[in-house]
């Protein structure tokens, strides 16, 4: 066993689900914009809604919005570093429904460039996340590898020429799933991968034919690892990978 | 990871005050207690006490803190074992593989049952954090894997049933206090084994039980800020004073 899976994060309190892990779903925002965030709607739903500002939640999802790490001990000032940087937020409570689980934020972001991003993300115990939506699109993945996610044409051959390209660069895929809005419309895959994938991949990607969008999500897993967030609970089914083999919904783009 | 928790001690600010406002400055009274000689457990536990009180006081406050194995619990493991440190001079490298016993007990707790007030209440939070400082202070002290495995065992026997009732819902109260009884429960219970006093039950089966008794706890009782001590007339007046968030 990893000593790291029960000793561990470091990390500014008080709670690992309701600080560490809201600046983890922050981050994990950030990345998938892929710029400076300037506006952000954030919207709290369940436990983050009742007892989210006790624990800082609010100031920790802004800190990750910012770029701040968990052990980051800016953080109960994220809110005054965000007017210095520029980042306009609001912050509000939402019902996401019962399905949502009860640590979850959902957030319209907007960057420098004006690219906007709306994610609805989990904190599921422990600093693990697990982002449910990205755009309106089911994802479910837990940030802990590094995830591609590409939307293409929905016509045949995408998945090879994606799939191939990474085998190129010895880039092993853990978990695949594939959605479609409809025959021949819009299609999306999201790959989770054993190694980082190298900046040089992600620019082929998006220059192949037929792919409209690449957006990288790196949590720097491999790093945070060794501070020991990932966490062993007897209760907890999220991150198991085995369920994600299968494909989803509808087959997509082959 | 144990010169992390060595410098959360360090970084301790008697100033600060939790977002309540109902914790602050916890540590720094059992310090100087401490030095005024007026307590009656002794400057050794008093040692362990203030520790656990300072980590538990500066999670409450946003501080930096090691998770062990929760944030909540995160003064129990550090105090024994840098009390221990301070008080026998144990090289870097024995504390070390302590804190690898200690994450041995938590690793078994977890996924034998579990490791959050949320999923089976204190018994399992500061329950498994006794039961790791339990274990590694045996360990310090030379004694073998039976009195390792019994010394944790007798923690979760101590703890059995302890609920997770934090007011409004907030890591602070009583979490700040329990983390100084989990740190002390687990020095009785070390002793205890090193003295030969062992768990007449086999600690899988404490393991299942306390499992078993978190299955059959309310959900008022896990987390929530509902039940318990968060249910007080007390209690209930501070949570509404905090309100949520919108």
């Amino acid at each position: 066993m990893n000593i790291l899976d029960i000793i561990g994060p470091v990390m500014v309190g008080p709670s690992s689900s309701h600080t560490a892990g809201a600046v983890r779903i922050g981050l994990a925002a950030r990345k998938l914009l892929g710029e400076e965030v300037r506006k952000a709607e954030i919207y709290f739903h369940g436990s983050f809604m009742a007892t989210g500002r006790g624990h800082g939640t609010d100031r920790a999802v802004v800190a990750g919005l910012l770029g701040f790490a968990v052990e980051d001990e800016r953080i109960p000032e994220s809110f005054a570093y965000a007017g210095e940087s520029g980042l306009a937020f609001s912050i509000r409570g939402i019902d996401l429904g019962d399905d949502v689980h009860a640590n979850t934020v959902k957030m319209n972001i907007c960057g420098e460039s004006g690219r906007g991003l709306e994610v609805i993300a989990s904190s599921i115990g422990g600093g693990r996340i697990w982002i449910d939506e990205i755009d309106g699109l089911n994802i479910n993945v837990g940030g802990e590898y590094p995830t591609l996610i590409v939307h293409n044409l929905d016509e045949p051959g995408h998945v090879t020429g994606v799939t191939s390209l990474l085998a190129d660069r010895s880039v092993n895929i853990a978990a695949m799933q594939l959605y479609r809005m409809g025959r021949g419309g819009e299609a999306v895959m999201v790959l989770e991968c054993d190694q980082e994938i190298p900046g040089e991949a992600i620019l082929c990607l998006r220059r192949l034919d037929g792919i409209r969008k690449v957006t990288y999500l790196n949590m720097g897993i491999g790093h945070e690892t060794e501070e020991g967030h990932v966490r062993l609970s007897g209760e907890d089914n999220h991150g198991y990978k085995g369920k994600k083999m299968g494909f989803l919904a509808d087959r997509a783009g082959g | 990871m144990y010169e992390a928790m060595r410098e959360a001690v360090r970084a301790y600010d008697p100033a600060r005050a939790s977002k309540s406002a109902l914790v602050g400055g916890e540590g720094e009274k059992m310090r100087n207690a401490r030095e005024a000689g007026n307590l009656i457990c002794g400057d050794f536990i008093g040692h362990t006490m203030e520790i656990a009180l300072k980590l538990g006081e500066s999670n409450a406050c946003m501080r930096r803190i090691v998770a062990a194995p929760t944030a909540g619990s995160c003064g129990v493991v550090p105090a024994v074992l840098l009390a221990m440190e301070a008080e026998r001079g144990f090289p870097r490298e024995r504390m070390i593989h302590a804190l690898y016993v200690a994450a041995g007990i938590g690793g078994v707790i977890a996924n034998r049952a579990f490791i959050a007030g949320a999923a089976g209440g204190c018994q399992a939070e500061i329950g498994t954090a006794s039961a790791m400082a339990a274990g590694a202070a045996v360990f310090l002290m030379g004694g073998g894997a039976d009195a390792i495995a019994s010394a944790a065992a007798l923690t979760l026997k101590n703890l059995m049933g302890l609920v997770c009732d934090p007011v409004a819902g907030l890591v602070e109260i009583p979490c700040v206090k329990r983390n100084a009884m989990g740190a002390v429960n687990a020095l009785i219970c070390a002793d205890e084994a090193l003295a030969g006093i062992y768990s007449k039950i086999p600690p899988d089966q404490v393991i299942d039980a306390m499992r078993a008794v978190g299955k059959a706890m309310p959900d008022d009782l896990k987390e929530t800020g509902t039940g318990g001590l968060a249910a007080t007339p007390w209690g209930i007046e501070v949570g509404e004073k905090i309100g949520p968030l919108s």
